[in-house]
């Protein structure tokens, strides 16, 4: 892998900037959507980006919202590309981002995709609240492509779930 | 390049195109009629999961028509391909246009739908073609998500109460009889295969009904007989259904056309 040049650095760093326009507090890279970002030199800037879900909605504002920071940085030609493969995991979200969920009262996925674990039903999800592991599935889905919906039997409150996909 | 490979040219964009319609058309129907529910399922989080597994629907179709649409050129779009084709140029299964009616129809059609489609994007990550090689990649992570729901919504309506059981059986009756279509092959599906894109449907009736069979059985419902194959929404002959569906889905393109938010 060559390294980024400075210019792609500084692009990286514009970038920690984007929020994820669903979960505000996560940027894109902390979401793990960012794949790769090309200086093209004279044909611009090229980020590449992964769909979260095939048909989240946050997609075209991520896409516009990183054009938008870039060209105010400067950057007068930006491409955004899509890319399906591989496909975007749970697995992607930086570590620093499962903390910053949690504070947000998000629980973050509770295991690895990959996790052997995954075979032997649910995995148990912990309140963001008071920690309590006394948790209850409400629904598979919430407010969000990316969320479930939990309540916890201890301190008595809803919360959303970080799926594991 | 050899001679085959060079004759093989000019044919493949149009069996692409008439691939990805095929898959696309499916969901974006269910998309549609899944989206009908918005706002009157039974409780907030069922209205919360039917929309969610429509959005992953039309997320599917929007990469497909999108793609249909550049391998057909000029200046058409996902757009035009969903907004103003007739009735008759839409290649999807029979099934997904079926009416809503009840919650329970509506989750078996979802639960035969869901079955099928973990069937077709397991294979379809081979497919010699990278654009559908990666859209099955992406889906079948929520497919398997849809499934997860969909049959754990059939137990619990088939092992339910006695109205719930009669109203889910009789769903499952009622709709059995699209699923032959599943498995035999449309002309655009046979030039597919020829082609190494596409896997063969009849591939996908062991697995469909294995994994089928083990929820009914849980669910304490009766799988009906097979019926006599009559249905070809993948040629483009289609219920009546369909016209009434997209007659709401693209009254407002009709009507304004070129309208933009």
């Amino acid at each position: 892998m060559v390294a980024a040049s400075p210019v792609e650095q500084q692009v990286w760093q514009l970038l920690a900037e984007v929020p994820d326009p669903e979960i505000p507090i996560l940027n894109v890279i902390e979401l793990g959507v960012v794949r790769y970002v090309r200086d093209e030199h004279e044909r611009g800037i090229a980020v590449g980006v992964s769909p979260t879900y095939t048909g989240c909605p946050a997609t075209e504002v991520i896409q516009s919202s990183i054009k938008a920071r870039l060209h105010e940085a400067g950057f007068a030609t930006v491409r955004v590309d899509q890319v399906l493969a591989p496909p975007w995991t749970s697995d992607w979200l930086a570590d620093s981002a499962r903390d910053k969920l949690r504070e947000y009262g998000i629980a973050p996925p509770a295991e690895s995709v990959d996790s052997p674990r995954r075979l032997f039903g649910e995995p148990t999800v912990q309140c963001p609240r008071c920690s309590s592991r006394q948790t209850q599935r409400v629904s598979e889905f919430a407010s969000t492509p990316c969320k479930a919906l939990y309540r916890c039997t201890s301190c008595l409150e809803p919360f959303e779930y970080f799926k594991c996909i | 390049m050899s001679a085959a490979a060079a004759k093989h040219q000019p044919v493949a964009p149009e069996v692409c195109r008439r691939y990805a319609l095929t898959v696309g058309d499916t969901s974006l129907i269910l998309a549609q009629r899944l989206g009908e529910w918005v706002g009157h399922a039974p409780a907030l989080e069922e209205d919360l999961a039917l929309a969610n597994i429509g959005l992953d629907m039309l997320g599917q179709a929007r990469h497909l028509l999108t793609y249909a649409a550049e391998l057909q050129g000029g200046d058409s779009s996902e757009d035009d391909l969903a907004f103003l084709r007739d009735p008759q140029d839409f290649l999807n299964l029979s099934l997904v246009e079926q009416p809503n009616v009840d919650f329970g129809h509506t989750l078996v059609r979802q639960f035969l739908v869901d079955a099928w489609q973990l069937e077709l994007f397991e294979r379809l990550q081979q497919s010699g073609e990278a654009k559908f090689a990666e859209l099955a990649a992406k889906a079948i992570k929520e497919t398997r998500y849809h499934f997860r729901f969909s049959s754990g919504w059939l137990v619990r309506l088939g092992d339910g109460t006695e109205e719930s059981h009669r109203r889910v059986q009789s769903a499952l009756d009622a709709l059995w009889r699209f699923t032959h279509e599943m498995f035999v092959a449309s002309p655009a599906e046979v030039d597919a295969i020829a082609l190494g894109i596409a896997p063969d449907p009849a591939s996908f009736a062991a697995g469909w009904s294995s994994r089928v069979d083990e929820v009914l059985q849980e669910a304490t419902l009766t799988r009906p007989a097979d019926v006599a194959y009559a249905w070809h929404g993948k040629r483009g002959q289609h219920s009546e259904h369909l016209s009434r569906l997209l007659a709401e889905m693209q009254f407002m393109q009709r009507t304004y056309p070129g309208a933009q938010w």
